[in-house]
């Protein structure tokens, strides 16, 4: 097919695709729903598929042994830059805050939560290849615990969180245990009908929850003992140190607390590795069978993973309910689940780098669009776009949708896909992706 | 040491084993031979622990007399208790994993015991550093054994066939175990590499580990067997060192697919 | 009154649970043949719902008013645009991805979900669409106790219309060429392969024939609720997903089965007990039937293969 014909086919389909669903319009009036045209939008995206087809073929046609030798380059060198990337990512972390920048030290606080729960699944799906759908149950539970005992029993953040990381564990295990001998894909639609389930319960257990209003005023953690209050004066951060009381004080507090947090479950993950129980989670992923052949007990081996992802999961979310000293069920949808797991697939599964990089990418390029989105719309003063000026923020999960999409035809291994070994007589040898397994659980 | 008797295994209407017993010695290399679909594998899973037998018993028989019911023990503790290890039909390692990793994985039970709960090793306390040394000077026994020393470090995916069959059985035997069944261990080899199977297998049970092994191969068979046990269509036909089954007339005939009377029993 | 309470329930569960069938039935074909969840599938189903309404309102604005007549060209229009879209869904979303490791088009068909969701809600609104009741009317079955139970004539076109439409797509699957590859591909699709079936054309064909039917339950959504919005097909999805699981994946009749007993177990949940907690009671009993048959309903036992 020559590319001319092809592009004038795929501009067909789009007509067909968008002509009914962009052409026509639905609006309500007076006598119901009555249709509108708007056939400029429809030429407009019509033409944008004919021309973008052209584009992709000629790139295709022209340049397709080098874009794989690219690909495999680009790969080889994270890999080895991971070295570096490391270590930079670490030091840019720590001094973050020292731009005195709330909208950045905010933005780094979001990402690094995320970074900490990309972490805590990627024990559960990375290294034992459970796929679990439903992850953020688990931090809806850490989150609630923490509202919960503070608002009721008045309990500070620190004898609070580790209570949250246990009782999201415990709720890990429990539902782990009768489901855990599901394969593949029965797990998976367990597991999100699981975080379902909590949601809903959240909404319509008022008297607990507080039903859809969520839970208001939960306490924000203090610096052993000193809360970050406003007043200043005795006990508070600003009066111990004789310094003018700021909200920013409190944000960058906030901020390395999460920053702590990351860091212990990255550093967790790494150790857990490195003994029986993380080789374990690794064999099971790779061959379950094989595992049960060497004595491997195999339900209390997927168990502790569960068990141990639950509770990071709880961990960040009792660190959320304090960051946001408000919660409720809307915080807590299946979107979340799919986040953190396209950030663990699309970091490369196991890799902590990667996990990073991968919510660098996603949670930062996602308010990154945000702004971006909005600027533009500010800008579109003209009437030819007066239609989609106003709707611009809205295309931003548009755009991550496709965004997911295209970075997994790209890269279906995830940033950094190779798998290091955890123990070695010589030199530690990275092992090519294609021979780490997926796990079938 | 191994008694199965009367074994029964059905898959809704078929019978894969039907009502078998033979007992294999204890030091003894065991072969279960047999025509394709004779029910050799399931035999195999009952005794492993994959498989729950419709009937019958496994009973295994340690030195010191201990005996362990392998027909209604799960799976996990035939391995760590009855200390039964086994090899699969298609290769089955952790091939994303090293070598090494492969056969530190096998010593999951007792290097697990040393990690006081997982916390202390992960801080890099107690007796951990030591067994994990121990257990890396174990693994590399093997490898010595199985010729593999140079390529710990590789994946083990990435291994030729023949290494990888020897290098399921080193992972098997990392579990130190009492009887160790292979599944067409030879199946696939050149005749070096069966060859050198052939001295491997030998040398396990010259140690003291008894084999029970399934193979097509008759080469194989007749020349390191000690005792043979002949299966067709789930029920035993023979049982004897070699030269008594290569003279029976009821395994040839099976072989060669000859005898009416054969297809009047089943 | 209980009586005639209980089969008020019925009527509707059925109605409901056709829905959920209709949906089942492409999530279960392919996860038969490729073994994915189709994540977008519940997407599809809300973009076949959109279709229909606005094939509606432009056959009312053409002036075609007459009922047969309009729902048979918006069934027929919905269905071969919705199956475009299914079409294409394979084409961009999951065709690269074949033979990939098993999370890839996981990732990839939750971002076509969000995709979709978002695209309608950009294109048509975030507002809530209410139409007007295209079938007016039904008829009085009993009357008990003051409580007059009713099937309406919309339930009784949406019951019919897709017991017709399944009877037509078993025929399709059991007796024609086409169906024959379809099966084929879904016992051992490399064998397919092998043996000259374009393979590629028949997954085409299985996610065009999934979204056509899923098109027919968004029409049916549509006639039943009057009201669609571009959040449907999730939750939708989700419990049409349940439905095959709890029928057993890769089994048809499971699952229209399936479907059946979701939309009755949520029906019957909503009418004795509470209307919040359906649909905690729909996935309890998925969880529960997995535990205790781990390949659902009408599924194949797996024997493990060591």
């Amino acid at each position: 097919m020559t590319p001319l014909r092809d592009a004038f086919l795929s501009a067909a389909v789009a007509l067909g695709l968008f002509g009914p669903m962009v052409g026509l319009l639905t609006v309500s009036g007076e006598h119901g729903l009555s249709l509108e045209l708007r056939p400029i939008a429809t030429a407009v995206i019509v033409g944008l598929v004919f021309l973008g087809r052209l584009l992709v073929l000629s790139w295709r046609g022209r340049g397709r042994v080098e874009t794989y030798k690219t690909n495999r380059a680009l790969a080889e060198g994270i890999a080895h830059a991971g070295k570096f990337i490391a270590p930079v990512l670490l030091v840019a972390a720590v001094a973050l805050p020292f731009t005195g920048s709330r909208y950045y030290v905010d933005l780094g606080t979001l990402v690094l939560t995320y970074i900490m729960l990309g972490w805590g699944l990627n024990i559960v799906v990375g290294l034992a290849g459970l796929l679990d759908l439903g992850y953020v149950a688990f931090y809806a539970v850490g989150a609630y615990s923490y509202a919960l005992l503070s608002t009721t029993y008045d309990l500070g953040f620190w004898t609070c969180l580790p209570l949250a990381g246990l009782f999201a564990g415990c709720a890990g295990v429990m539902l782990g245990f009768p489901v855990l001998r599901l394969r593949g894909d029965y797990l998976a639609i367990v597991t999100l009908a699981f975080g379902e389930i909590i949601r809903i319960v959240l909404t319509n257990w008022v008297s607990l929850t507080n039903g859809p209003n969520g839970i208001t005023g939960i306490p924000r953690p203090t610096l052993f003992g000193l809360r970050f209050s406003m007043e200043g004066g005795e006990g508070t951060f600003a009066g111990f140190f004789g310094i003018e009381p700021a909200t920013i004080q409190r944000v960058i507090f906030l901020y390395y607390v999460i920053l702590v947090l990351a860091l212990l479950t990255n550093w967790v993950s790494l150790r857990l590795r490195r003994i029986p129980l993380g080789r374990a989670w690794e064999a099971l992923r790779e061959d379950e069978i094989a595992c049960r052949s060497l004595g491997i007990n195999v339900r209390n081996t997927k168990l502790t993973a569960f068990g141990m992802g639950a509770m990071f999961g709880g961990l960040a979310g009792a660190f959320f309910a304090t960051r946001q000293a408000f919660i409720s069920p809307e915080s807590f949808t299946f979107i979340e689940s799919a986040t953190v797991l396209a950030i663990v697939v699309l970091g490369g599964m196991g890799s902590q780098l990667g996990v990073a990089l991968a919510a660098i990418v996603m949670v930062g390029g996602l308010e990154t669009l945000r702004d971006v989105l909005s600027f533009l719309g500010d800008q579109m003063n003209s009437p030819l776009f007066a239609g989609i000026a106003g709707q611009l923020p809205l295309y931003r999960m548009l755009i991550f949708g496709l965004v997911l999409v295209v970075m997994m035809v790209l890269r279906p291994r995830g940033l950094i896909s190779g798998r290091t070994p955890t123990v070695a007589l010589g030199a530690r040898k990275e092992i090519a992706a294609e021979l780490v397994a997926q796990g079938r659980g | 040491m191994l008694a199965v008797s009367n074994l029964v295994m059905r898959f809704g209407g078929l019978r894969a084993v039907d009502g078998l017993s033979f007992e294999a010695r204890a030091g003894d290399i065991t072969a279960v031979i047999g025509p394709n679909g004779a029910g050799k594998t399931t035999v195999f899973n009952c005794i492993t622990g994959f498989y729950r037998p419709t009937a019958g018993a496994i009973t295994l028989t340690h030195r010191n007399g201990e005996k362990f019911p392998l027909h209604r023990m799960p799976g996990h503790r035939i391995a760590t208790e009855a200390k039964v290890a086994r090899t699969f039909q298609n290769i089955r390692l952790f091939a994303g994993m090293t070598v090494l990793e492969n056969l530190l994985v096998a010593q999951h039970n007792k290097l697990m015991a040393a990690t006081g709960l997982g916390v202390l090793a992960m801080l890099g306390l107690g007796r951990y550093r030591s067994a994990e040394a121990a257990g890396i000077r174990k693994a590399r026994h093997w490898l010595d054994a199985i010729g593999l020393t140079e390529r710990a470090d590789d994946p083990a995916g990435a291994l030729p066939y023949g290494a990888q069959r020897r290098l399921e059985i080193a992972r098997a035997m990392c579990i130190d175990p009492v009887l160790l069944c292979l599944d067409e261990p030879a199946a696939g080899l050149n005749p070096r590499e069966s060859e050198e199977l052939n001295r491997l297998l030998l040398r396990i049970r010259d140690q003291g580990c008894s084999l029970l092994l399934i193979e097509h191969d008759m080469g194989v068979v007749m020349r390191i067997s000690d005792h043979i046990v002949v299966l067709d269509h789930g029920r035993k036909i023979s049982d004897g060192t070699p030269a008594e089954v290569r003279a029976d007339a009821a395994v040839i005939a099976a072989y060669l697919g000859e005898g009416e009377d054969d297809e009047v029993e089943a | 009154m209980d009586y005639a309470y209980a089969l008020q329930q019925l009527i509707n569960g059925v109605t409901l649970g056709m829905i959920y069938g209709l949906i089942a039935v492409g999530y279960t074909m392919v996860y038969g043949i490729i073994g994915m969840i189709n994540f977008a599938h519940g997407d599809i189903f809300m973009v076949g719902a959109f279709l229909s309404m606005i094939a509606l309102l432009g056959l009312a604005a053409l002036g075609i008013t007459w009922v047969p007549l309009a729902l048979a060209l918006t069934l027929l229009f919905a269905a071969a645009i919705t199956a475009l879209y299914g079409w294409t869904v394979e084409r961009v979303a999951y065709r690269p991805l074949r033979g990939s490791f098993r999370l890839a088009p996981l990732i990839s068909a939750i971002g076509m979900s969000i995709t979709l969701q978002n695209y309608v809600q950009v294109s048509q609104g975030a507002r809530v669409k209410p139409i007007e009741a295209v079938i007016p009317g039904g008829i009085q079955v009993m009357n008990q106790g003051g409580f007059t139970v009713e099937l309406s004539w919309m339930q009784i076109a949406i019951v019919a219309t897709t017991l017709a439409i399944l009877a037509v797509f078993t025929w399709l699957v059991k007796r024609t060429p086409l169906g024959r590859t379809m099966r084929a591909c879904e016992q051992d699709l490399k064998m397919a392969s092998l043996l000259g079936i374009d393979t590629d054309r028949t997954i085409s064909l299985t996610f065009v024939i999934g979204a056509a039917l899923a098109a027919v339950a968004g029409l049916m959504f549509l006639l039943y609720y009057g009201v669609i919005d571009f959040y449907i097909g999730f939750i939708a999805g989700i419990k049409a997903f349940t439905a095959a699981v709890l029928g057993g994946i890769g089994s048809l009749p499971g699952a229209v089965l399936g479907g059946l007993l979701i939309g009755l177990i949520e029906v019957f949940w909503s009418a004795y007990f509470s209307v919040e907690y359906k649909d905690v009671a729909a996935f309890s009993i998925l969880i529960i039937v997995l535990i205790f048959m781990p390949t659902g309903i009408l599924g194949r036992a797996e024997v493990e293969k060591v």
